[in-house]
């Protein structure tokens, strides 16, 4: 973390839907480092690949963005759209959600992986094909050389995702922004690919924004983590200190969600009430109407994000202070968790 | 042209049961061979006609259905046959002519409008309400009025106005195709506008707008033998169905086959396009 390829500092960004203000992204900041993996974790609708797309320079083409992209030292926001052009792709890649539709389905995977290739070097022909098959290859799909010819629908789902890695590294970028890599696949599938993201990453120094609402996922894979919640970042930190000692109590209620030792037959617990519409955000902390430690204070004014040390920053007036046992206990009695939670804060 | 999209299809193994299948459905199989057959005779009319269209032989006027003028022969003595073969020429052409800058225009338009959105797309909204409004044949009318009759300016006029219908069609897929995240990737791989859009939109988006040309070129053919008809399109003596329709029209009563052969033949080609259309929507549509 000495020093972070990527800085965002104080990044908004606001839609305008039919003369509603969306601030979808408020003030949110972050650094990845070289070989970083970066977990960004929230429910959905709380910007977290609104975060992706305002860094590569895609929201501005339908909202408003301020505050400062600074990558490798240069600010992207001021760059032109064809200056972002070679970024993206070459930079700066980025994959997606749905393998299923990532792909074009009427060229070959070939002809898509070289697409890139020319797009961003200066390979010749047959450079590209070689690159093609060893970038298959690294990513693990047998047989790479004979699968060139092959069009999307021929592949499975993970394959797919697979390919849509091989595309995404094959120019080599210095950052890969993840975004739900491993959502629509099944779970022995998920931790493959996982794997495959991590193990790359590593191999080529390469830094990782993985956006997941998944915490098993961040707790495996991710260096630090950072908790989003209405467009804002809540808390972040060093995973390995914020899931054992979560101390904002939206990251509470996340952890506690995670359905781990649960008995069988219990309910599930799950954070009270549903996050606020965009276009309403109260006044004050976006999560006090939901936080079972709310005071006037939280209602009145919101909480900056501030250092509390060891590299954490947090965004609460009255921070969860337990920090051993939490999620365990509150996991023995799902149902009850509020209240198990303000009893061993106190 | 059937070729073509048989082989942008997503699935080249699959290609030739795709092919096969095409031969097994009996109704896109007589679409191909009227259309085959109507396309040579455009092409090479004067080896099939047994005389000149335009040949006045006086001794020989309006005669009935015979071995040496199997449709008969005209007021002037022309042979009723041939003008139908001949006219073949002039009406397949409109079948392209009519359609094919209708098409290019509004693939590019509906595909920019779909892609960009916007004011751009706000306008084009108004201007196809505006268009779809009106019914096609009147404005067209009103459009070749303006411009004078002729065959240049009836596709001009035709061109003006169906342009419209491709790329409502255009853009309306072209936004479906946006929701895959193919569009998306693109982007974010560092291609440029252009690049997505014509060549990963374009090819994916296309389909249901090569269905629709195949019926607009049967309709072009029923409008440009009504412009015929109605002296707004090819003038006599050029031998075009409207206009042959149009010249028997005094004789229907004596010589119903003059207005009658030509008619066959509209109905004839009309059939076929829809029949290939028919056939390509059941081929390429997207099966699991």
């Amino acid at each position: 973390m000495s020093n972070p390829i990527l800085e965002v500092q104080g990044l908004s960004t606001t839609f305008h839907r039919g003369g509603v203000t969306l601030p979808a992204l408020r003030d949110v900041s972050f650094n990845v480092g070289k070989g970083e993996v970066l977990g960004l974790v929230g429910e959905s609708g709380s910007g977290k690949s609104v975060t992706l797309r305002s860094v590569l320079g895609l929201a501005r083409r339908y909202g408003e963005v301020t505050g400062q992209v600074r990558w490798q030292g240069q600010d992207l926001t001021g760059l032109s759209e064809r200056e972002m052009r070679h970024i993206r792709g070459r930079e700066i890649a980025m994959i997606f959600q749905e393998p299923m539709t990532s792909l074009n389905p009427l060229l070959t995977v070939g002809r898509q992986l070289t697409e890139t290739l020319k797009a961003h070097t200066d390979l010749n022909r047959r450079a590209r094909k070689d690159r093609a098959i060893e970038m298959l290859d690294l990513v693990g799909i047998p047989a790479a050389a004979s699968r060139l010819s092959d069009y999307p629908h021929q592949f499975s789902g993970g394959m797919r995702q697979r390919v849509m890695i091989a595309i995404a590294l094959a120019v080599g970028p210095q950052l890969l922004l993840a975004d739900e890599p491993t959502t629509a696949l099944d779970v022995t599938i998920q931790a493959q690919i996982l794997d495959l993201i991590l193990k790359l990453s590593q191999d080529m120094d390469m830094g990782v924004i993985l956006v997941t609402h998944d915490l098993g996922v961040v707790a495996q894979t991710c260096d630090r983590v950072a908790v989003m919640y209405a467009g804002r970042i809540v808390e972040q930190g060093a995973v390995r200190q914020v899931l054992k000692g979560p101390r904002h109590p939206y990251t509470v209620g996340l952890m506690q969600s995670v359905p781990e030792g649960v008995a069988p037959r219990t309910q599930l617990y799950s954070v009270p009430g549903t996050p606020p519409s965009l276009a309403a955000l109260p006044q004050g902390c976006a999560f006090a109407p939901r936080c079972a430690f709310v005071s006037a204070a939280c209602a009145a004014k919101r909480p900056e994000l501030e250092s509390v040390g060891e590299g954490r920053e947090l965004a609460c007036f009255h921070p969860v202070e337990a920090l051993d046992g939490v999620a365990s206990k509150a996991g023995a009695h799902p149902a009850s968790s509020p209240h198990m939670t303000e009893e061993s804060a106190a | 042209m059937s070729e073509v999209t048989v082989n942008s299809t997503p699935n080249a193994p699959k290609r030739m049961t795709r092919a096969r299948l095409a031969l097994a459905k009996p109704g896109f199989l007589l679409g191909c061979v009227i259309i085959g057959i109507s396309t040579l005779l455009a092409l090479f009319p004067q080896v099939f006609a047994p005389y000149d269209p335009n040949f006045i032989d006086y001794l020989a006027v309006r005669q009935p259905p015979s071995w040496a003028h199997p449709f008969g022969t005209d007021s002037l003595g022309r042979d009723a046959f041939s003008r139908v073969i001949h006219a073949y020429s002039v009406n397949m052409q409109m079948a392209v002519l009519a359609t094919v800058f209708a098409l290019v225009i509004g693939v590019v338009v509906g595909a920019l409008v779909g892609y960009y959105r916007g004011i751009a797309d706000m306008i084009f909204g108004r201007v196809v309400d505006a268009v779809i409004t009106f019914p096609f044949l009147v404005l067209v009318i009103a459009v070749v009025a303006v411009l004078g009759p002729g065959l240049i300016n009836m596709y001009i006029a035709i061109t003006m106005v169906g342009w419209v219908y491709y790329a409502r069609l255009m853009r309306a897929e072209v936004i479906a195709q946006m929701g895959n995240d193919y569009a998306a990737a693109g982007l974010v791989m560092g291609y440029s506008d252009r690049r997505i859009i014509f060549r990963h939109l374009l090819p994916n988006a296309i389909t249901p707008v090569v269905i629709y040309w195949m019926t607009d070129m049967a309709l072009a053919i029923l409008l440009g033998s009504s412009l015929g008809y109605l002296g707004l399109g090819a003038q006599p003596p050029q031998a075009e169905w409207g206009v042959l329709i149009a010249e028997g029209r005094n004789f229907i009563t004596t010589a119903w086959w003059l207005s009658l052969m030509p008619g066959i033949a509209i109905v004839l080609t009309g059939l076929g396009f829809s029949l290939i259309g028919d056939g390509l929507a059941d081929l390429l549509r997207p099966r699991g």
